[in-house]
């Protein structure tokens, strides 16, 4: 197994390397007149096996489009900020983007706290914010407003996902385990609630929280074994949910139990976990190397070309967040603030993964993701089995989308 | 089935205690002979299990197929101590480079240096293993689990159960069998004594951070098996190792070891328990991972004010020791900070939103680094978890909007009462204590502040905060906010400059510098000492306030660790024994952050390096720096 190749980092030091490289590139149209600039907040420093990615497909996206002319005849340029996870910092970044920058509109975020501070930015100014990354329910619903749309599945959509799956299984006792903060407390809400609705005789007889990243894995692992349940649901991921494999996978904590779990199917994840992936868990996640729908080859190739690596869901969204918010600007004729919000309610844009709509209900785009199950090909995760989830499909009926969103 | 599961945890326990124990006598180890508190000491741990990671990578299995069947095992093993002796060089590197030139500086100064350390391996170890989490193979021959009472356990563990002791064994003959250990002993009990006996301490201090660098790096490489490598090793760690080294005793072995089984048990056992319900509310265990260790170090700290096995440190006698004595700006002096104020006030008139917004940050954190220097400096009392007050002052705004929708008045009221209420209720069992266990109980309180607010979804907002705490209409315009939080923060920072010079002030600095002769005159001076923790916690909790209006949100991150290192960072870097060096220290810290974050890649790294030199050429801060050279140049203050 050879480790992927680093990143390049410095590429993008000023964030504007790629919209600088296709201005100079002969032969190309050249977008005329000052940039549309999009301000660009994220964890690069505290989270970069997912951030760095995703900045890689932004610069892809960048580039794209300005060979392709620009927009509105203007070149686009992304100015990335890190907000080196703390929220506070994320706010100053929004601040000094609009302010000193002169940003048209402000994107990114990876947790769902420093979302939620930059919406509520947004809010407070009354300026576009195009949430990338934050899986927070709250973004579009209980804190949902005018200005923040949000691109990536939510926790209730995946939750939604795997309690159709976890339906299909014989399993009546449940347990979890889940990073105890806001997103793995929605996670097992949500699935909680989704699976009991679809089989009322399903019970949970176990729970472990372990803090995010400092999950004590062998006693977690046989905490849940002492519950004796007969499947369980997992939330935990990164270095928490490796050390969670190893040590269930020693102790056979997944013999004969069935395990649904969020995000391992992603590269981010996944590819670390190599020959110790558990076979047959039922994941969300993003097989790159087996979806070919010519949109999807179209992306890897062009990705692969530019990066000399393989994409992570992180580069395909960070490759959306350019496109979405260049059919807005298509869609508005104008890069005008209130414009642009009005263009993104409804707006429809091709992802690698097929057509995406942002709701005008709740600014929430249906971007869907793969569900399916693991295994080990040649020392390495794969997903198997998988098809595509749209995400229209597993949003709650509009009526209930109206009473957890504050409308008006 | 009960029991059965119950030796099993014990067993987990006692495997996570020996990988704690390993990191933590390190810096028992170098604290008991060098008193530094070293926090790069997670960032050893790190490099560890990435060095071995890439050591057991790099050696090509076909080299060791002349041993036969030990090959594998030589490979692993071998990979294992290299990295250990690596991460032991790299501490020696450390030593000599940067901590040995600041050994005369005031204690708790290489604490900044070591800050800077941890800043550098961050981008280092980014720069070098890349961003993606790395899992490291498994040990040759310990893949497997055997079975104990019906359930399987692997291997791996039962090794590291026995190595922790093995360890504490070889530590303990090392200490008291061999000539080095007497003299690390020795210079524990009283290093200026051992130094007078003749014996060259720099030799002495050099071995101490070779083997407390080499103890973390083996026991990061031994995670190797069991834990995925991640960038965060470091700061995870750290935190648990301090209190497993203030619990045992700072400088005591046995204690360290001690402490990691008590905290490492506690930890595992309260994985099994089964969530209660007392009056309505419903208590799960499974939910509090993070709060048992530090509740035990407030118990154990509360009850054996020197840990576990710890002894009372020798006071340091360094040459000139007494702190200096504070004097009251000359007229010019005077003059020139008038003219700076009066700058300050016309700078929105001059730059547009965002200076203005970084301008009223930095004004924030001046009279939140003004409260913390008040109990550090004159107080002599090092918190390590100031942020508890700046965060309770921010929170106190954050649910005065939340639940009452009060007016940014009320909430800034309300602020410095709460955090003033929190200083009362931890300074009382603060005080008790001094030096490192001090600070380090600050921290606990602190921890404990983080964990109900992290943790309290219902009453806090959990990790996704409270949004929405703007200010008042009249106060939205950024020049406005900024008048306001700037006329408040220069009243608050003058306030305490104030009570410096007052009487009060005069008698905390007896207290400091002379307790008995301090109690001998008349002064309560636990009750002076109480009274100013009070003081500095109400002054932080404004500073706290007035940064939740600025941000508009309130969340965890306010009341974390890196907001107290922060703090403590600001103060030291302007200098302990000035008036004004936390202004100097604040603007200076926050203005290159700000800086920096916006022009580079690898922000944290330069800062790193910034910091280290700063600390190499101005030993007694920024401020204290200027004030020498000025007293000099206007012919000495004396």
């Amino acid at each position: 197994m050879t480790r992927p190749s680093v990143i390049e980092r410095r590429r993008f030091l000023a964030g504007t390397g790629a919209a600088a490289a296709a201005l100079a590139a002969p032969g190309l149209v050249r977008a005329q007149g000052a940039p549309i600039k999009v301000g660009e907040i994220n964890s690069y420093s505290t989270a970069p096996a997912f951030t760095l990615p995703y900045r890689n497909g932004i610069a892809l996206a960048v580039e794209q489009v300005n060979a392709g002319g620009g927009l509105i005849g203007r070149p686009l340029e992304f100015v990335h900020r890190d907000d080196a996870g703390r929220p506070e910092d994320a706010v100053r970044h929004a601040g000094e983007l609009i302010n000193n920058e002169r940003v048209d509109l402000l994107a990114g975020t990876y947790l769902s706290n420093i979302g939620l501070a930059v919406s509520d930015f947004a809010r407070q100014n009354r300026r576009l914010f195009v949430a990338s990354e934050p899986l927070t329910d709250a973004i579009v619903w209980a804190q949902g407003h005018r200005y923040t749309y949000r691109l990536r599945p939510s926790t209730y959509m995946q939750a939604a996902m795997l309690a159709e799956e976890a339906a299909r299984l014989p399993a009546k006792r449940w347990a979890s385990v889940s990073p105890n903060y806001e997103y793995g407390q929605s996670a097992v809400r949500w699935f909680k609630a989704l699976l009991q609705a679809r089989k009322p005789d399903v019970e949970f007889v176990a729970e472990q929280w372990p803090a995010l990243g400092r999950i004590d894995a062998g006693a977690t692992v046989q905490a849940l074994a002492a519950a004796n349940p007969e499947a369980i649901f997992n939330v935990t991921f990164g270095a928490d949910l490796t050390n969670f494999v190893r040590q269930g996978n020693t102790r056979g904590l997944f013999e004969r139990r069935s395990v649904v779990s969020v995000l391992t199917g992603e590269p981010e994840y996944l590819d670390p976990l190599g020959e110790e992936t558990p076979e047959g868990w039922i994941v969300t996640g993003y097989p790159w190397d087996q979806v070919n729908t010519p949109e999807h080859t179209r992306f890897r190739d062009a990705y692969r070309q530019k990066f000399n690596d393989h994409p992570r869901l992180g580069s395909v969204v960070g490759y959306d967040t350019v496109n979405a918010i260049a059919a807005a600007i298509r869609r508005a004729g104008a890069v005008d603030n209130e414009k642009l919000v009005d263009a993104f309610a409804g707006l429809t844009f091709q992802s690698p993964f097929g057509g995406v709509e942002f709701r005008a209900i709740d600014h929430q785009a249906t971007l869907g993701c793969y569900v399916g199950k693991l295994a080990v090909r040649n020392r390495r995760g794969v997903m198997t089995d998988w098809r595509y989830a749209d995400g229209k499909n597993y949003l709650p009926p509009d009526a209930e989308v109206r009473r957890l969103r504050p409308q008006g | 089935m009960v029991v059965n599961s119950l030796v099993i945890q014990l067993l987990n326990g006692l495997a996570s205690a020996s990988a704690l124990f390993l990191v933590a006598s390190g810096l028992s180890i170098i604290f008991g002979v060098t008193r530094i508190v070293n926090f790069a000491h997670g960032s050893f741990y790190m490099l560890g299990a990435y060095v071995a990671f890439s050591i057991t990578r790099a050696l090509p299995v076909e080299a060791f197929d002349v041993l036969g069947e030990l090959g594998p095992h030589v490979r692993f093993w071998g990979g294992i101590a290299t990295a250990a002796l690596v991460v032991g060089l790299v501490g020696i590197a450390i030593e000599i480079a940067v901590l040995r030139r600041i050994y005369h500086a005031p204690e708790l100064f290489q604490l900044l240096a070591t800050f800077g350390i941890v800043l550098i391996v961050q981008d280092a170890t980014l720069a070098i293993w890349g961003p993606e989490n790395l899992v490291g193979p498994r040990a040759p021959g310990l893949r497997g689990a055997v079975y104990i009472l019906d359930q399987r356990f692997p291997q791996y563990e039962l090794l590291l159960i026995a190595i922790g002791p093995a360890m504490l064994g070889l530590l303990w003959l090392l200490f008291h069998r061999t000539r080095w250990g007497t003299l690390v002993r020795a210079a524990t009990l009283d290093r200026e004594m051992v130094a007078a006996l003749g014996v060259d301490q720099r030799k002495l201090f050099t071995g101490v951070f070779l083997l407390g660098a080499a103890l973390a790096g083996l026991g990061g490489a031994l995670q190797l098996p069991r834990e995925t490598l991640n960038l965060q090793m470091d700061l995870s760690i750290i935190a648990d190792v301090f209190v497993v080294t203030v619990v045992g005793g700072m400088g005591s072995v046995v204690g360290a070891y001690l402490a990691a089984l008590l905290i490492a048990e506690l930890q595992a056992l309260m994985l099994l328990a089964p969530p209660f319900t007392i009056a309505g509310i419903e208590i799960a265990f499974a939910k509090l991972t993070l709060i048992p260790s530090f509740l035990v170090m407030a118990a154990v700290l509360i009850v054996r004010p020197y840990g576990l096995l710890g002894r009372p440190q020798a006071a340091a006698r360094v040459a000139g020791a007494a702190e200096p004595v504070l004097r009251l700006a000359t007229p010019e002096l005077t003059r020139i900070g008038l003219a700076a104020l009066a700058a300050l006030a016309l700078l929105p008139l001059a730059f547009g939103d965002y200076t203005v917004a970084v301008a009223t940050e930095i004004a924030i954190f001046v009279l939140f680094t003004a409260s913390l220097h008040f109990i550090m400096g004159p107080g002599g009392m090092a918190s390590f978890g100031h942020a508890a007050y700046f965060g309770l002052g921010a929170y106190a705004c954050g649910l005065a909007v939340k639940y009452w929708a009060a007016p940014m008045g009320v909430g800034l009221a309300f602020a410095p009462v709460l955090a003033g209420l929190g200083g009362l209720l931890f300074g009382w069992f603060t005080v008790r204590l001094s030096g490192v266990y001090l600070a380090m109980l600050t921290l606990a309180f602190a921890q404990i502040v983080w964990s109900i607010v992290f943790q309290s979804d219902a009453l806090t907002g959990g990790d996704n905060g409270i949004r929405g705490v703007w200010p008042d209409e009249w106060a939205r315009d950024k020049a406005v906010y900024y008048a306001l939080a700037v006329a408040l923060c220069i009243a608050g920072t003058l306030l305490l400059r104030r009570i410096i010079y007052a009487p009060f002030g005069y008698a905390l600095r007896a207290g400091r510098d002379s307790p008995l002769r301090a109690e001998a005159i008349g002064i309560d001076v636990r009750r002076v000492q109480w009274i100013a923790f009070a003081v500095s916690a109400l002054f932080a909790g404004i500073a706290g306030g007035l940064f939740a209006y600025l941000k508009g949100s309130v969340f965890p991150t306010y009341v974390s660790i890196p907001k107290s290192v922060d703090a403590l960072v600001r103060v030291l870097l302007g200098g302990v024994q000035t008036v004004s060096g936390p202004i100097v220290g604040a603007i200076v810290f926050t203005g290159l952050e700000e800086q920096l974050a916006r022009a580079t890649e690898y922000w944290r790294a330069v800062l790193g390096v910034v910091i280290i030199l700063l600390v190499l050429a101005f030993p007694e801060g920024l401020a204290g720096f200027a004030q020498r050279r000025w007293e000099r140049w206007r012919g000495g203050g004396e």
